[in-house]
């Protein structure tokens, strides 16, 4: 019986204050000792409830004793074998609501770290590409042809997935880069946006096409793509319409929904404003409305974009906030302010047209909402204004209307998700797959590509009869 | 005098499917911003999208840039909903400077549905009149104004158009394109006659795909988004101080990125 160690490896991190100032990654990754001597830490129990924890079915144990075992090529091609975008998972997925929270050492509050150990082994491969002989191993070309709607975590793992099967795959991304959230959602200091692209690259090399500027629903209709020569269409074009709160003053000048804000940052790289074209405001007093990891991305944002000072404004209390606890302690860290408890009434502007101030209520928790979490009601008389110059809309987005309106046959329900099977992502329109935020809503990485995966091993079997 | 500019673009996927009132959204150059731009003909067969566009600021410049065999970065499209075409009767199509090339493809739509089309297309001047003729080919009736009486008739667009209202020809219909001052003057010209006017909004934008909410626009009190339930909407529903004001959102970066690009010598490399 190994030795149980309790002591976890930390984390190492960018300083909470220098780091409020740049956009580098906050996390810095294990050097080589670190990932020795966390991996070490992990038992090999029998049971490996990790794995069953994984929306991907990594073998973890797997590719952790190759890590001990000092073969980092072996590593790689556990952890690819099941998850082509592991440089990403490494850094986003919520391993301590899953892989971790079941770990057999997680009872002893000390879960190995998984996530952290997946990053160390992505991160190698990249920097030693030779070495890592990571060359997927392809089955002999069918002559089925797959569309793919959507360049996101979902259709990225399912195109490598039909791709490994032999089947021709076209992806068709609406913007102009792949990624989907990865890019433009997902700010560079949690996820470099050179690991996005070296990612989708991967699945590029597995003969998976790639067409940017193509806006499905407008430039080609899902029938098209289905007479025009694939036998199949995944469709993953994510949950990209945003919610506002519809109060009086929403739309002042200086108030972003954070698709836009971050779209504008992330992706348009307005942080870099002129050598970038694109600009954004930098505000010296910016709220951010809404708990989830959306509202901590954009406060952090705003923040490097040189803020004096950012809030969090939210309708709940903490414990009720959605967003993974490491990214709520690192807003902090950085000097983010929380407002809890509380709830915008209306925006106030100036002459120019441009927000300055906002009034909000005071909020008291009541009974539980159709969530399980205890509804937010607000207390009369509460109001109270705080002066703003930007503010950024955070609370969740909706599948966009354009894919649903222009395909005969597909049922979708009354949030405008398509109503998908759970487990194989079969929609209603014959020929037609989902996964990712259009079937479930707006989730996570990792469970988009837990969609994209499984959708894949059901077309694969419609394709082969 | 800024300079007017048409491309014709090779697109064949977006030639195959583009509308009238319909546009594009473009990005030049690998730092560029997006921006939306009117698509004002399109051919199935060779194809290709014609833009028209007036240099303003540091894209339009750098587009202006292009020569013929040079590449757009990015050329998304059709995006929006195209303009309503139906036999009204008799449809009164006004420009406002270069937007003529916008009515364009909405007043053939209009005529081969068999509407009486009248159109006016008014400029500040004789140099910014652009497709005169190419206008005068779809329309059964044209009046030309100019701000200053430099060419045709001195005047602004919302004289004969009050003319027409007040003549004895019915008229169905109005569809006002042009920069949004103009929109919001034909909108109040032609209220008090009741007349269904049509505009085709020009918030900023930057996907274009209804992903954002930046070129949110409120209509009959309702929030709609341009790029996905418009560019057209009801010009007597349109909060037109709104639009006007969200347009300035950026005035202060626009000048600095353009005293940026003309510090670089307008060249467009870089």
């Amino acid at each position: 019986m190994p030795k149980i160690n309790l002591n976890r490896v930390p984390m190492p991190r960018q300083d909470p204050k220098a780091r409020g100032h740049n956009f580098n990654e906050v996390a810095l990754g294990y050097n080589d000792e670190q990932a020795q001597a966390e991996a070490s830490r992990c038992i090999q129990c029998p049971k490996h409830p990790c794995i069953g924890g994984c929306p991907v079915g990594i073998d973890i144990p797997g590719f952790i004793k190759a890590i001990g075992d000092g073969d980092m090529p072996e590593a790689v091609r556990i952890l690819k074998d099941k998850n082509s975008l592991p440089g990403i998972c490494g850094r986003v997925c919520p391993q301590e609501t899953q892989c971790e929270a079941v770990c057999t050492l997680a009872k002893k509050k000390a879960p190995i770290a998984i996530g952290r150990l997946e990053r160390y082994v992505a991160d190698w491969e990249r920097a030693n590409v030779e070495l890592a002989d990571s060359a997927a191993v392809k089955s002999a070309p069918t002559a089925k042809r797959v569309a793919v709607v959507g360049s996101g975590p979902a259709s990225l793992t399912a195109a490598a997935d039909l791709a490994k099967l032999g089947h021709s795959v076209d992806i068709f991304e609406a913007l102009h880069v792949a990624g989907g959230v990865l890019m433009y959602g997902i700010p560079e200091f949690r996820l470099p946006k050179e690991i996005v692209q070296n990612e989708a690259g991967y699945v590029g090399s597995l003969g998976v096409k790639l067409n940017l500027d193509m806006v499905v629903g407008k430039t080609k209709t899902i029938d098209e793509l289905l007479n025009s020569g694939y036998q199949a269409v995944f469709l993953a074009p994510g949950a990209g319409a945003p919610m506002f709160l519809d109060i009086p003053g929403e739309n002042l000048n200086g108030i972003y929904s954070a698709n836009e804000f971050l779209t504008r940052v992330n992706l348009m790289k307005a942080y870099r404003f002129p050598e970038y074209d694109t600009p954004v405001k930098v505000g010296k007093r910016v709220a951010v409305i809404g708990g989830g990891n959306v509202a901590m991305d954009s406060a952090r944002c705003a923040l490097r974009l040189g803020a004096d000072e950012v809030f969090i404004i939210y309708r709940r209390s903490e414990v009720e906030m959605p967003a993974r606890r490491e990214e709520v302690e690192n807003a902090r860290d950085e000097g983010i302010q929380f407002k809890l408890l509380t709830n915008p009434k209306r925006f106030i502007g100036g002459e120019d047209g441009r927000v300055k101030a906002m009034e909000l209520y005071e909020m008291e928790l009541g009974e539980p909402d159709e969530s399980g979490r205890r509804r937010p009601v607000t207390k009369p008389g509460t109001e109270h204004t705080i002066d703003v110059d930007v503010v950024i809309v955070a609370l969740g987005t909706r599948p966009n209307p354009i894919i649903p309106s222009t395909t005969g046959g597909l049922e979708t329900t009354k949030w405008g998700t398509v109503v998908t099977d759970e487990v194989t992502g079969r929609t209603s329109k014959s020929g037609v797959w989902c996964g990712g935020d259009m079937a479930t809503g707006a989730a996570t990485v990792i469970s988009a590509m837990g969609a994209g995966k499984r959708a894949a091993a059901d077309i694969d079997k419609y394709l082969k009869g | 005098m800024p300079n007017i500019h048409l491309f014709k673009v090779a697109a064949p996927d977006v030639a195959r499917k583009a509308q009238a009132g319909q546009f594009v959204v473009i990005r030049v150059d690998e730092k560029g911003e997006r921006i939306p731009l009117t698509i004002a003909d399109w051919d199935r067969e060779e194809g290709s999208i014609t833009i028209v566009f007036m240099e303003v600021g540091t894209t339009t410049h750098r587009l202006a840039t292009l020569k013929a065999g040079d590449s757009i970065a990015d050329f998304i499209g059709p995006l929006g909903l195209p303009t309503h075409i139906e036999k009204f009767g008799t449809v009164v199509c006004v420009a406002g400077g270069f937007a003529v090339a916008t009515i364009m493809p909405i007043a053939r739509a209009m005529r081969e549905a068999g509407n009486r089309v009248i159109s006016i297309m008014g400029a500040r001047n004789k140099d910014l009149i652009f497709w005169e003729d190419e206008l005068r080919s779809v329309s059964d009736q044209m009046i030309v104004t100019t701000d200053d009486g430099s060419y045709a008739r001195k005047g602004l667009v919302t004289e004969p158009l009050k003319e027409l209202l007040e003549g004895s020809e019915k008229i169905d219909r109005v569809i006002a394109i042009g920069p949004s001052i103009m929109m919001k003057f034909c909108a109040k010209t032609t209220q008090p006659f009741g007349v269904k006017t049509i505009v085709s909004l020009n918030p900023i934008m930057v996907d274009g795909t209804g992903m954002c909410g930046c070129c949110r626009v409120s209509v009959g009190g309702v929030t709609k988004f341009a790029c996905v339930d418009g560019p057209d909407f009801d010009a007597h529903q349109v909060d037109w101080d709104l639009l006007l004001a969200r347009q300035r959102t950026y005035l202060n970066e626009e000048k600095r990125s353009f005293e940026q690009w003309q510090c670089q010598g307008g060249n467009c490399s870089r």
